[in-house]
């Protein structure tokens, strides 16, 4: 593209093959934010029918095999000490969590999305980067935990490390399928109203790409919590993941059963958040 | 029937028509050259022809003629070889989007606005609050009243069409370049929106440069048609369009239009002897 603001290609206008533009990313996971909505009131009555069928089935269940406490907790029991304990024992770990998750998927996400619109401006750059970012995201940062903690001791830095490098090249993969889906008669029509790079990016390649930057998001998220609860039984702090292994090895099944489900929560928050985002933001591609 | 000048393809400015007083548009010995792996393509060699205020020009040719690469090549998107291409005296060598308009292929709405955020689109682009007046007035024109919260997906190709003319034509400008617009349209769809462009431009009378590989619609739309060949790509003819205005569909079947468009067809296939149907 020359500088004055000129086009050295004329968009072909051939129709397009279906979704046609932009290849698929190796761990294209778009149909994540696609899920079916809630209809009516009468699929509502029969989610909520089966989930309490599950919680008391399971409770009969227990009772009935009369199985011990330390075995399976019931979840009457789960339930109450997450009620009861919820401000003394589940609080200040869930905070922890979040502290070191927040910061280390902010920090990996930003950098993954800016890196992902800078890189795929210059392909021969991309071309060499990619394999370090595949490296990234097969490799599962908690194996690295150990290590940072050598190097930055046992405060939150070894795990928001590890946070930003699980979430950061995960955002980054997806954001770059998003980017790399230019629309050359998109902006030809820009080019033509006297548009600059930047409002180019902005009012085109950006929310071209935002559908999947969302999805970026969400599975970044998602690998960062993992990574942020995993590196918490590895060692250091008192979060979540610590609690974990804690209450496990006093075996209490109702204390452990409790911190599980509010890390299990916290992830379908995360994958609820992102969907909602995509449905308000992203939602003119399906 | 007056089938116009004939024009040369010769190198000379010894233009065949009359020689205009005060040309809107000046295409000077305008020459595109494609670099290829193999060989350098002339896409274009030595265009001169000029184009009057208010005046509407079709351009017609056969596929590869590079009707497409001199439309854009006056709009200023895309770059030229050699010679010069001027508006009001002045050369044109990057968009100029407060004077010129281009409409496209395709409508290329941005599938993520709604119709109205979309008109409002080259207003964003430029910086300037949207004529919300002349924008409404254009939608109703363009009979698109009520689907200014829909999204481009949801409304017919024709209406994305009309959206794309009225989110040039929003912006007023003098000239409208228009690339085969409704080349992708059915033929009852792309009568309809002959019917709208005339009614607008009669109404605006912009000057109006439209590349189209219809001769029908060149025809029925223009005041003067400009036929191009291909290898090199030369202006073979031009052709001046004598029916009057306003015109109506029953246009079509009148004798002096259809031996014109047999002339004009005739042209066109003349330097290709496969015979490439128009």
């Amino acid at each position: 593209m020359s500088r004055s603001g000129q086009l050295e290609q004329i968009p072909s206008y051939e129709p397009k093959t279906g979704e046609g533009h932009g290849a698929s990313s190796p761990v294209d996971m778009s149909s994540l934010t696609a899920g079916p909505g809630i209809r009516s009131v009468a699929e509502v009555v029969a989610i909520i029918g089966v989930a309490v069928a599950v919680f008391f089935g399971l409770e009969g269940l227990l009772i009935l095999t009369e199985t011990p406490e330390f075995v399976f907790p019931r979840p009457t029991a789960v339930v109450a000490t997450l009620f009861n304990d919820f401000t003394t024992l589940y609080l200040p770990p869930l905070l922890e969590t979040l502290r070191s998750f927040g910061f280390g998927f902010l920090i990996g996400s930003s950098i993954g999305l800016m890196l992902a619109a800078v890189i795929t401006q210059r392909p021969f750059i991309e071309k060499i980067i990619a394999p370090y970012i595949i490296v990234m995201v097969t490799t599962p940062m908690i194996a690295l935990v150990p290590f940072l903690m050598l190097q930055f001791g046992f405060g939150m830095t070894p795990r928001v490390i590890a946070v930003a490098l699980a979430s950061g090249p995960m955002v980054m993969i997806n954001a770059a399928t998003g980017f790399r889906r230019t629309d050359s008669a998109m902006i030809a029509l820009a080019r033509s109203y006297g548009a600059s790079t930047f409002q180019i990016f902005r009012r085109i390649r950006f929310p071209l790409a935002m559908p999947m930057i969302v999805v970026g998001y969400m599975v970044g998220s998602i690998f960062g919590l993992l990574t942020a609860v995993g590196a918490e039984m590895v060692g250091g702090g008192m979060g979540l993941g610590n609690r974990l292994v804690y209450f496990s090895s006093l075996v209490r099944i109702p204390q452990f059963g409790a911190s599980l489900s509010i890390v299990a929560a916290l992830g379908v928050s995360l994958y609820v958040l992102f969907f909602l985002v995509g449905k308000r933001w992203a939602s003119w591609e399906s | 029937m007056s089938p116009g000048a004939e024009l040369d393809a010769a190198p000379s400015s010894t233009n065949g028509s009359a020689p205009m007083a005060n040309p809107k548009i000046e295409i000077r010995e305008l020459t595109k050259i494609y670099e290829s792996a193999t060989e350098p393509v002339h896409a274009l060699e030595r265009i001169t022809e000029s184009v009057a205020e208010g005046e509407f020009v079709a351009i017609v040719g056969a596929s590869g003629c590079g009707k497409t690469t001199l439309l854009w090549g006056m709009s200023g998107l895309h770059p030229i070889t050699s010679g010069s291409v001027v508006l009001d005296g002045e050369p044109i060598t990057r968009p100029v989007p407060d004077r010129i308009g281009m409409v496209f292929q395709d409508a290329t709405l941005l599938p993520w606005r709604t119709l109205q955020s979309n008109i409002e689109f080259p207003f964003e682009i430029k910086k300037v609050t949207p004529d919300q007046d002349r924008i409404a007035e254009l939608i109703e024109i363009a009979g698109l009243t009520g689907f200014e919260d829909a999204f481009p997906p949801e409304l017919s190709g024709g209406m994305r069409q009309r959206a794309s003319i009225v989110r040039a034509l929003a912006q007023d400008p003098e000239v409208l370049l228009m690339d085969e617009p409704f080349g992708a349209l059915d033929a009852f769809t792309r009568d309809e929106m002959n019917l709208l462009l005339l009614q607008l431009w009669e109404a605006a009378k912009k000057t109006v440069v439209f590349v189209t590989h219809s001769i029908n619609e060149a025809v029925f739309l223009a005041d003067r048609i400009w036929v191009l060949t291909p290898r090199p790509g030369r202006l073979a003819r031009v052709y001046d369009v004598p029916f009057d205005r306003p015109r109506d569909l029953d246009l079509h079947y009148d004798p002096d239009f259809i031996q014109l468009t047999r002339d004009i067809k005739a042209d066109v296939q003349g330097d290709t002897p496969e015979g490439a149907g128009a």
